[in-house]
């Protein structure tokens, strides 16, 4: 008696099929009844990346431990680092545009970013998937590679602001004082320019992963990606200090966009729609060479034997 | 023991040189990196000749000295902190049946010959600053004192760290603050650091006898701190104090470590 009208509820939810097509078999393919449901749970994609968004945050809220200690090394680094700035500063006062204030505030916020950009590079799954032969798994399925990598940093990206990028902002806000975003405008720009770091650092990421299907080992990839990381994002030295046509150069690379660029929206020491310009272009450009990478190794994958 | 050690570090060496291309290149990598605090320093003495009362090349020095010895730990030593990843993964309980000391078999483990490409970068700077600084002759005996000093104090901060994470397991990153923050606070000299932060480190944490008291004694300048001048001699002093104390809790930390039980 219970469970009938479970059942009728449930036959009366199940997907429509279209009565208009032949009945479907065991299996079912194009023009069958089943094709047009199968199609809507196929399209049914922002539902999807949004629950691999989620996965992604949770599979790193597992370990909190982890994150809190990365974040009391991004803290002290940042005392460290504020102490030679502030000398610094204090011999130069007003040295390109920075007070003493904006000095420390670059520090902390540029520890703050070490975590949310994966500034050591790293934080992807691909490069194991691709060793170990996986990848095959991930190219068949009917979801892009990369959306769907992206999707899960977006979520790694999201836990650790919370939790690696915090901590060091309150730091500094304790021991030194650092500039805080005046006003919604002021917090709306620094947080595109903080998603739109994210996305640059995402891309290359993903492209220094995929280099894995060509060079098997990612050791080197990963290296050679910090050896251009570390100098050119301004997480050692804030890059306006960086003299010269070497400074002009340094300031439009993509690493730029990672940390420089949010940290000067955040300070409000920049202009803000040429920045987010400069990172839109990187995003797009390095994302876009990421989807003919994907689409090259599903060659490589075959070529391999999978 | 010494045998021991060159013998694990030599079985490492031959696995790493298997790929000859990939050696090289890690090599470079690895002095690439360690050159971009080098250039940081570069950066910020072409924006001021003198930071905190240091010239450039006073900077250089003292980074070169901490830098030497540094990179040495991290060469030979400082595979000791992945000891927390062994103890999770059970590989640990393997290591203390073999006939050798688990210290020197967590030291050698996946022993990387390519960072030698640190210590090469590190030596170049401090051969760099010690042409074009005018020091006193006298003092140079100070040098080797200090570089082995420094060498003895890291190596030590490397096993406390490695004692830690007996007890930290799951956040094995926080001894990072201290082995690789020693390394980041020593590139600079300490007049730049807080008072109280000078303190911690001078008194409690003996970092400032890697490069900084010895290195005043060698560059002949006063203490911007006023620390008495019997100080810059007890690098050596503090060093023992503190492989006494790495060596006890390394002991305990093994005398208390339980299985994980795979």
């Amino acid at each position: 008696m219970a469970s009938q009208p479970e059942i009728r509820l449930r036959s009366r939810a199940a997907p429509a099929d279209n009565p208009a097509l032949p009945s479907a078999g065991p299996c079912t393919g194009s023009g069958t009844e089943r094709h047009r449901a199968i199609t809507i749970r196929r399209c049914a994609t922002i539902p999807l990346y949004a629950r691999l968004v989620r996965y992604g945050f949770r599979k790193h809220a597992t370990y909190v431990w982890a994150a809190l200690a990365g974040a009391f090394t991004n803290s002290v680094f940042g005392v460290l680092r504020a102490y030679v700035l502030i000398a610094l500063w204090d011999a130069r006062p007003g040295l390109a545009g920075y007070d003493v204030v904006h000095a420390v505030t670059f520090c902390f916020i540029t520890q703050a970013f070490i975590g949310p950009m994966q500034l050591f590079g790293g934080g992807l799954t691909v490069p194991e998937r691709i060793r170990s032969g996986d990848i095959a798994l991930d190219l068949v399925r009917p979801a892009s590679l990369q959306l769907w990598s992206m999707a899960e940093d977006l979520g790694r990206a999201g836990y650790l602001a919370l939790a690696r990028g915090i901590p060091p902002l309150l730091l500094g806000a304790a021991l030194f004082g650092i500039v805080w975003p005046a006003g919604a405008g002021h917090w709306a720009a620094f947080l595109t320019a903080f998603a739109a770091g994210w996305a640059v650092s995402f891309a290359w990421r993903y492209l220094v992963a995929l280099s894995v299907c060509w060079l098997v080992d990612d050791r080197g990839a990963n290296a050679f990606s910090l050896v251009l990381t570390t100098p050119c994002s301004g997480m050692m030295v804030p890059l306006v200090l960086v003299p010269g046509p070497l400074g002009e150069v340094v300031r439009a690379t993509p690493f730029a966009a990672m940390v420089q660029a949010p940290a000067d929206v955040y300070m409000g020491t920049a202009d803000v729609p040429r920045t987010l310009a400069l990172q839109a272009f990187w995003a797009v450009a390095l994302l876009a060479l990421g989807a003919l990478g994907t689409r090259a190794i599903r060659h490589k994958v075959v070529i391999q034997g999978g | 023991m010494v045998s021991s050690y060159l013998v694990l570090v030599w079985a490492w060496t031959r696995a790493a040189m298997a790929y000859r291309a990939s050696f090289a290149l890690m090599v470079l990598l690895g002095s690439v990196i360690t050159a971009t605090d080098v250039a940081v320093i570069l950066v910020i003495f072409a924006n001021t000749t003198s930071l905190a009362g240091f010239s450039r090349d006073e900077a250089l020095f003292l980074y070169g000295v901490a830098g030497v010895a540094f990179s040495l730990c991290d060469m030979f030593v400082s595979n000791l902190d992945r000891i927390s990843q062994h103890i999770k993964a059970g590989t640990f309980d393997a290591m203390l049946i073999r006939p050798v000391s688990p210290w020197i078999q967590m030291a050698t483990d996946r022993f990387m010959p390519s960072r030698i490409g640190r210590v090469l970068q590190a030596a170049v700077v401090l051969g760099y600053a010690l042409a074009v600084l005018d020091l006193d002759p006298g003092r140079l005996w100070m040098l080797p004192v200090m570089i082995v000093s420094g060498i003895v104090i890291f190596a030590s901060l490397w096993t406390l760290a490695a004692a830690a994470q007996f007890v930290l397991t799951d956040a094995p990153e926080v001894t990072n603050a201290f082995t690789y923050g020693s390394g980041q606070l020593t590139q600079y000299p300490f007049s730049a650091y807080g008072r109280d932060l000078v303190r911690g480190v001078t008194y409690v944490l003996p970092l400032a006898f890697v490069n900084w008291q010895p290195g005043l004694y060698v560059l002949d300048r006063a203490d911007p701190f006023g620390t008495p001048g019997f100080m810059r001699f007890l690098g050596p002093a503090a060093a023992v104090v503190l492989a006494l104390l790495a060596a006890l809790a390394w002991r305990q930390g093994l005398r208390h470590y339980r299985s994980t039980g795979s």
